[in-house]
C-alpha cells in the first residue's frame, strides 16, 4: 500500500511541477464554458421576417404585430409581391416570409377559409423546421383567439413547458457544455499518462517495481481526480453565478455525480493510454475519436430521440450522454437519485469496466 | 527545393511506418462521417407521449389516434393517472403528457369547446418547441374535422347565425432552397470539414511538438534549412494527406448519402486546398508556441472547439450575440462550409464564392506569416 502512496506522490509531483501546463488544465475548461455559454445558442432567435401584404387591413396588421411581439422574430420589411422575395432570400437578408391574401379581414369576417403562405429558407433544414414551427404556432394562436369570439367546435390546448417554462436556452446548453468539456479534458489528461512512460522508457522501471498493474492505473488516475474535481467546481460556479443556471436539486448529489463522471472520463483516457502505442495515437484517439461523437451523440446539441434506432443504441455507450441527463436532471428538473439511479448505475458500471480493462491491458503487457 | 522534398519524404516515412496512425487517419473520418451524419437532425419523429385519457370516449380516442397517425407521436403509456404521467416525465419515459379531461366529448358536443392539456419536457428546448408546434397543428386539424362532422348537431342557440370571425387559416408552408428538408445533404459537407480539420490540425501540431520534446527539432535547427522551408516541410505532407482524406470523405458522402455535386468539383478542391492551409497552419502556429505535446494538444482542442461550435455548423449564427458573430467571420470553418454548400448544393461558380474564398486566403496568409515569425531557429 505504501508503494501506491509513493507512486501517487510521484505522479502528483509531476503534475504540479509543470506550472504552465497546470494553468492550462485548470483554466481551459472554465474559459470554454464561459466563452461558449455566452456565444452559442441552440435556440433560433432574431428570425428576419418579411411580410407580403398587398392590401393591409386591421386583421393582417394585427397578426403582423403578433410576430413582432415575440423575441424570435424581427420584421425586416414589407414588400408588395412574392416576386420581390427571391433576391431578399438569396442575399440572406430575409429568412422567412408570411404572405397574406388580399382582403384578409373581409374573408375572415365572412368565415371563408383564408390562405396564408409561409415561406421558409430551408438551406439549413434544422433551423428551417424550427423557424417553421415557431411561425406556425404564432399563426395558430392568433387563429384560436379569433375563434374565441365565435363558439364552434374547437379543442383548446393548454400548453405547459415543464422544467424550463421560458425555454431559457442557457439552462439547456450550459449543462451539456459542462459534460462535453469535462469529458474531453479529462480523457485527454490521462490519455498520454501511460503512453508517455512507454515512449520515455520509464515504463520498464514501473513494471519491475513492486507496483501491481491496478495500482499503476489507480495511481495514474488519483491526482487527476483532484484536478478534475477542481474543474467541476469552477465550471459549476460559473454556470450558477455567471449564467444564473438554477441548481434546483441537491448540490451535494450534483458534486458526487460529477466526481463519478470525472472518474469515468479519466478511466477512458487511461484505457486509451494502455492500448495506444504512442502519444500521437493516444491523443488522436482521445480528441479525434471522442470530440464529434461526444458532441453529437450525447444529446448536448441534437435530441437523441430524433435519431435513427441504430444511432440511439450507439449513443448508449457514449458516457457523456448519461452525464448530460444527470446534470440536467439535478440542475433543471431538480430530481434526486430516485429518478437518476439508472443513469448513476450505468456510470458506475462504465467506470468499473474501463478501470478493469485498463489494468488487464497493463497486466497482459507484463507477461 | 530538393531540401523540401527530403523533408517531406522523411515525414511520410515516419507516418506510414506507424500503422496505428495510418489506421486512425483513414478509419476515424470515414466511420464518423457515415455514422454521425445521421444524428444531426432536429426533426422529431417519435415523441413519446403519455396519454391520460379521463374521458374514454370516441372523440378522445380519435384525438389520440390522430396524433399517432401523424407519425410524430407514439403512445408510451396510457395509464390514466396524472401521478403516473408526472413520474414518466421525470424518468424520461415520456416527452409529452396529453391529458384529456372527463366530459371532453360531452363538452365538445354541447358547448362546442373543450380543453386538453399538453405538458412538455422542456429539458431540450428546441426539441420541445418543435414537438409543441406539431401537437398544436394536429389537435387544431382534428378540431376542424370534428367541427365539420358535428355541424349538423350544433345547436343554433349556441352557434348564432352570423358565423363571424371563425377564421380557419389554411397555412401553406413552403421550404425554399431545400424543399424536402433533407438534413443529410446539409450536414455531410459540414461534418466532413470538421473531421478533416480535427485530424489535420492535430497531426500537424503534434508532429512539431513531438520533435520539440524529443530534441530532434534542435538537429533540424542546426541544418542550413530556412524558416520558410521548415514550415513548408512540416505543412505540405499533412496538407496532402488531408486533401486525400477530404476526397475519400466526399466519395463516401456521395456513395452513402448521395450528396449533390452540382457545381465544379475543381472549385471545391481549390477551396479545400486554401482552407487546409489555414486549418493546418493554425496547428503549426500553436505548436511553435506551446512547449510540450500535452500543452499543444490542449490548446489545439480549445481552438478546434471554437472553430466547430462557433461556425454555425450545429447552431445558428443568427442567434449569437453580435461580438460572437464578428468572431465567426474570422472562423475558417464557417467560410469553407459556406463554400462547400454553395458549390455542391446550389452549384455556385467562382463569382458566387469569391467573398468567403477571399476571406480564407487572407486568413491563410495571416496564419502562415504568424507561424513563420513565431518559429525561431535559435531557441529550439
Amino acid at each position: 500500500m505504501s508503494a501506491l502512496r509513493g507512486f501517487v506522490r510521484k505522479e502528483t509531483w509531476h503534475l504540479l511541477r509543470d506550472r504552465q501546463t497546470l494553468g492550462i488544465l485548470i483554466l481551459m475548461p472554465l474559459i470554454q464554458v464561459l466563452l461558449f455559454g455566452f456565444a452559442v445558442r441552440t435556440e433560433v432567435d432574431n428570425i428576419r421576417l418579411a411580410i407580403v401584404d398587398p392590401t393591409p387591413d386591421y386583421r393582417s396588421v394585427e397578426l403582423r404585430s403578433r410576430f413582432g411581439a415575440t423575441s424570435n422574430f424581427r420584421i425586416v420589411g414589407a414588400v408588395g409581391s412574392t416576386a420581390e422575395l427571391q433576391p431578399l432570400f438569396e442575399s440572406g437578408q430575409v429568412r422567412q416570409a408570411v404572405v397574406f391574401e388580399p382582403r384578409f379581414a373581409e374573408r375572415i369576417g365572412r368565415g371563408e377559409a383564408v390562405a396564408i403562405q409561409l415561406i421558409t429558407d430551408a438551406t439549413d433544414p434544422n433551423t428551417g423546421s424550427i423557424m417553421q414551427a415557431y411561425a406556425m404556432s404564432v399563426i395558430r394562436q392568433y387563429e384560436a383567439e379569433l375563434a374565441r369570439t365565435a363558439p364552434r367546435v374547437r379543442i383548446v390546448p393548454q400548453v405547459q413547458m415543464r422544467f424550463n417554462p421560458t425555454l431559457e436556452s442557457v439552462n439547456l446548453f450550459v449543462p451539456g457544455l459542462i459534460a462535453f468539456v469535462l469529458t474531453l479534458t479529462s480523457a485527454l489528461m490521462t490519455a498520454i499518462s501511460i503512453t508517455r512512460e512507454k515512449e520515455m522508457g520509464t515504463m520498464e522501471v514501473l513494471l519491475v517495481s513492486p507496483l501491481r498493474p491496478w495500482q499503476i492505473v489507480v495511481g495514474k488516475v488519483i491526482p487527476y481526480i483532484a484536478l478534475g474535481f477542481g474543474n467541476v467546481l469552477l465550471v459549476l460556479t460559473a454556470a450558477r453565478v455567471v449564467f444564473g443556471v438554477p441548481i434546483n436539486g441537491n448540490p451535494a448529489l450534483l458534486l458526487a455525480e460529477s466526481l463519478l463522471y470525472i472518474v469515468v472520463a479519466l478511466a477512458l483516457g487511461v484505457l486509451i493510454s494502455t492500448v495506444a502505442p504512442s502519444q500521437r495515437v493516444a491523443m488522436m484517439a482521445a480528441l479525434a475519436g471522442l470530440m464529434l461523437p461526444t458532441m453529437m451523440l450525447s444529446g448536448f446539441i441534437f435530441p437523441i430521440e430524433s435519431m435513427p434506432a441504430p444511432l440511439r443504441a450507439l449513443s448508449n455507450i457514449v458516457p457523456a450522454r448519461w452525464f448530460v441527463i444527470v446534470v440536467r436532471g439535478i440542475m433543471i428538473k431538480g430530481i434526486g437519485i430516485e429518478h437518476l439511479w439508472r443513469e448513476t448505475l450505468v456510470l458506475v458500471g462504465m467506470a468499473t469496466t474501463l478501470l478493469t480493462l485498463s489494468a488487464r491491458r497493463l497486466a497482459v503487457r507484463l507477461g | 527545393m530538393r531540401t523540401l522534398l527530403f523533408l517531406i519524404r522523411k515525414e511520410y516515412l515516419q507516418i506510414f511506418r506507424d500503422r496505428a496512425t495510418v489506421f486512425q487517419i483513414f478509419f476515424i473520418p470515414i466511420v464518423q462521417l457515415l455514422l454521425l451524419s445521421n444524428a444531426a437532425t432536429f426533426g422529431i419523429t417519435n415523441a413519446r407521449m403519455h396519454v391520460v385519457d379521463l374521458d374514454r370516449s370516441t372523440m378522445s380516442r380519435g384525438l389520440v389516434e390522430h396524433l399517432v397517425a401523424s407519425g410524430r407521436f407514439v403512445v408510451s403509456s396510457a395509464v390514466p393517472s396524472q401521478e403516473a404521467a408526472n413520474q414518466s416525465l421525470l424518468d424520461r419515459e415520456a416527452t409529452v403528457i396529453l391529458t384529456i379531461p372527463s366530459r371532453f366529448e360531452r363538452d365538445l358536443v354541447r358547448q362546442g369547446t373543450a380543453p386538453v392539456q399538453l405538458v412538455l419536457n422542456a429539458e431540450e428546448g428546441a426539441a420541445a418547441g418543435i414537438v409543441q408546434a406539431y401537437a398544436l397543428q394536429i389537435i387544431g386539424d382534428y378540431g376542424r374535422q370534428l367541427g365539420i362532422e358535428l355541424r349538423p348537431q350544433t345547436d343554433p342557440r349556441i352557434d348564432p347565425a352570423p358565423r363571424a370571425a371563425t377564421a380557419a387559416f389554411d397555412v401553406r408552408a413552403r421550404s425554399w432552397f431545400n424543399p424536402t428538408l433533407n438534413y443529410k445533404h446539409y450536414m455531410v459537407p459540414g461534418i466532413l470539414v470538421s473531421l478533416v480539420t480535427i485530424i489535420g490540425m492535430l497531426l500537424t501540431a503534434q508532429n512539431i511538438a513531438r520533435e520539440k520534446e524529443a530534441g530532434t527539432l534542435e538537429q533540424l535547427n542546426v541544418t542550413p534549412i530556412t524558416k520558410g522551408q521548415f514550415i513548408a516541410g512540416k505543412l505540405l505532407p499533412f496538407w496532402l494527406l488531408a486533401l486525400v482524406m477530404f476526397s475519400l470523405g466526399l466519395i463516401a458522402g456521395k456513395l452513402a448519402f448521395g450528396i449533390p455535386m452540382r457545381g465544379n468539383l475543381l472549385l471545391v478542391f481549390f477551396s479545400a486546398a486554401v482552407y487546409l492551409t489555414v486549418a493546418l497552419g493554425t496547428g503549426l502556429w500553436i505548436a511553435t508556441i506551446a512547449s510540450t505535446q500535452q500543452q499543444t494538444m490542449f490548446v489545439s482542442f480549445f481552438v478546434l472547439v471554437i472553430y466547430l461550435l462557433m461556425s454555425g455548423l450545429f447552431t445558428p449564427i443568427d442567434s449569437m450575440p453580435t461580438w460572437a458573430q464578428w468572431m465567426a467571420e474570422l472562423n475558417p470553418v464557417k467560410h469553407f462550409v459556406v463554400i462547400m454548400r454553395a458549390v455542391l448544393v446550389r452549384g455556385a461558380d467562382l463569382s458566387g464564392i469569391a467573398v468567403p474564398l477571399g476571406a480564407l486566403a487572407t486568413l491563410g496568409l495571416l496564419v502562415l506569416t504568424a507561424a513563420v515569425r513565431q518559429y525561431s531557429k535559435t531557441h529550439g
